[in-house]
């Protein structure tokens, strides 16, 4: 009988711990001192060695956690209890933890070096005036591919030439509702921000028409896979492109005409930030040009920094793939917040589509 | 006094139950009856029965079924082999082993076998065929669900072939049964229990296998568990994800009534 007991004692102290430890899981990320800052980034997406310089130069220690999606990150800091004290999320995100409240509002004295970025990153909609986030990259979605594996006359000035014949089962897609979605909308000269059903039925018919050419939507591993021409064209985001095109130079990008998505990622901090003055200390030094310079040929993506820009290897900068001049950028479009309910039946017509794929 | 010797050592069990088995599962009904803002609904029991989603159940249905016919296929002669061999132990733990390692490791590892320029394909380049496309197929999807399942089926099948008393098959040879006979009078009956543990152990996780179908299928296959990880990481519709795990409960109940343990003896 004791033994019996002693068991359901057991039983009993697992369900405490185990309750415990899910509660320390959710609190932990960052101490929160004044010597220390928490930046919560996406997966190297910064170049190490700037976060030494950082710490030599202020003296301020740096803890660094990485997430893998805006989802994931809005959770973890919706939860509260993480007292991350810089985060690195997606516009639309931004506008969302606006509206909840998430984020501290930004002091732009506490900034100088705001005056390096190129005005036409400021004052966008999904945060007006700047108030609470700072340019960090941007970049596109676009179509990567192998010329020497397509027939001639495919060159992506258009979203409809990935409905060619000749494309046979050549074609990866990125595992994102927004983005094949966007895509699609994009093709019969929508907006990627449509809330309407029944462009979204019609999009999803000709998405249907597109199963034969698919290879294959997945996530990460398409930058692997396209280095060793598993595939001839893949739709992604421009800095995944920056880096298989660094590892393969047999392949090229473009961003067809009927426009495409412009997206930017910000530096917020969180409500919960335990050390304000560190933060806004770290997103200065991010911003002085030659850091900014040196980030930016380090990650591959696309810099904000005008200044940045000036001392960059021009090879870099003129390349119109990834620095497209003004009237190419006028005809991309921001990821509007759809809200859940519209995320969701984005999701679902994706869904229905996946499921057309034999 | 027997009813309290009877019920007290029940109550540890119960107390797991409880906690680990019915709390979950009550939960998972709960939030499948809330919508995006929290509120009561049985909208997503609507969603699950359009043809969407009953079409998803059926090839999520249809793969589990293939994937454990053909580890059974496999699986059974060759638990039936590894206890005729000498250290039958030793060679079963070599089958075992591979289990111990990391599912997704193991699967990016075939699609590095599997690709265009893979070891396969560079074989069958030296008989002067054409590259084939075997990731992102039905068949890549179904060897590799196959190859990660053939330790757990093995397991139970080669304890029960273990068990079989060889005098039943000499007896049954000795009164004239042709070997198919025997097999198919005496040792498929007296190992069926082994079958239906693997069966179970192979098609309720081939359900709801998930980051396969990504990597080695592209997506091309879509199964339950894909749509309970999208609607609960991306849709963050936890409503929706949990009605589709709770269709995945009922299922997999189903399917333990089939191969659950029948009352003893019955026909030989």
């Amino acid at each position: 009988m004791k033994s019996l007991i002693n068991l359901s004692i057991a039983i009993l102290l697992l369900c405490a711990g185990l309750y415990f430890v899910a509660d320390q899981l959710e609190a932990s990320g960052g101490k929160g001192s004044k010597d220390t800052i928490t930046i919560y980034n996406w997966g190297d997406y910064i170049d190490p060695d700037l976060l030494k310089q950082f710490t030599e130069e202020t003296g301020i220690k740096v803890i660094y956690e990485t997430f893998d999606s805006n989802e994931a990150m809005l959770t973890k800091i919706q939860q509260g209890g993480t007292t991350y004290d810089i985060a690195i999320p997606s516009e639309y995100t931004i506008e969302m933890m606006i509206e909840e409240d998430l984020l501290h509002p930004i002091d732009h004295s506490k900034i100088p070096n705001l005056q390096y970025i190129d005005p036409y990153y400021l004052d966008l909609p999904f945060d007006p005036k700047n108030k609470y986030s700072i340019p960090y990259f941007w970049g596109t979605v676009g179509i990567v591919f192998n010329p020497n594996l397509i027939p001639d006359h495919i060159t992506f000035e258009s979203w409809n030439d990935l409905w060619d014949p000749s494309l046979k089962r050549k074609v990866f897609l990125v595992d994102g509702a927004r983005e094949v979605m966007g895509m699609g909308l994009n093709s019969i000269g929508e907006s990627l921000n449509a809330k309407d059903e029944k462009l979204l039925r019609q999009v999803t018919d000709k998405l249907v028409t597109l199963s034969p050419n698919i290879k294959g939507i997945i996530g990460d591993e398409i930058i692997p896979l396209m280095i060793n021409n598993e595939a001839a064209v893949a739709l992604t985001w421009s800095g995944s492109a920056a880096d298989m095109m660094s590892e393969n130079e047999e392949l090229d990008y473009a961003v067809p005409q009927e426009g495409s998505n412009l997206w930017f990622d910000n530096f917020v901090i969180p409500k919960t930030a335990k050390n304000i003055d560190g933060a806004h200390a770290f997103i200065n030094f991010m911003l002085d040009p030659e850091v900014a310079a040196q980030n930016a040929e380090y990650v591959g993506y696309s810099t904000p920094n005008k200044a940045a820009l000036d001392i960059m290897d021009p090879e870099i900068v003129n390349d119109e793939r990834f620095y497209p001049p003004e009237e190419i950028k006028d005809r991309l479009e921001v990821y509007e917040n759809l809200g859940l309910e519209w995320l969701g039946k984005y999701n679902e017509y994706f869904l229905e589509f996946k499921m057309s794929i034999r | 006094m027997r009813d309290r010797v009877a019920k007290g050592p029940l109550i540890p069990y119960l107390l797991w139950i409880a906690f680990f088995v019915i709390a979950p599962i009550a939960l998972i009904v709960y939030y499948s009856m809330l919508d995006l803002n929290g509120n009561f609904t049985l909208e997503n029991y609507k969603r699950f029965f359009s043809p969407v989603y009953i079409q998803m159940t059926l090839t999520s249905f249809f793969y589990a079924v293939i994937i454990t016919f053909f580890t059974l296929l496999i699986s059974y002669p060759m638990a039936f082999i590894l206890t005729k061999t000498k250290h039958k132990y030793l060679w079963l733990m070599f089958i075992i082993i591979p289990s111990w390692i990391n599912l997704l490791l193991k699967t990016y590892a075939f699609i590095g076998i599997f690709g265009l320029y893979g070891p396969i394909n560079a074989v069958v380049s030296v008989f002067g065929i054409e590259s084939q496309q075997i990731l992102f197929t039905d068949f890549s999807f179904i060897f590799v669900s196959v190859y990660i399942f053939i330790p757990f089926m093995i397991i139970p099948i080669f304890n029960s072939l273990d068990k079989l008393n060889p005098t039943l098959v000499d007896a049954a040879r000795d009164l004239g049964a042709s070997p198919f006979t025997t097999f198919r009078r005496v040792i498929w009956p007296l190992t069926i229990e082994g079958v239906k543990s693997g069966i179970q152990v192979t098609f309720i996780p081939a359900l709801s296998l998930f980051m396969i179908t990504r990597l080695i299928a592209g997506n091309q296959v879509i199964t339950l568990g894909t749509a309970i990880e999208q609607q609960f990481l991306v849709a963050q519709n936890w409503g929706m994800g949990s009605t589709i795990a709770v269709f995945l409960v009922l299922i997999m109940l189903v399917s333990m009534l089939f191969t659950g343990r029948k009352a003893k003896g019955g026909r030989v």
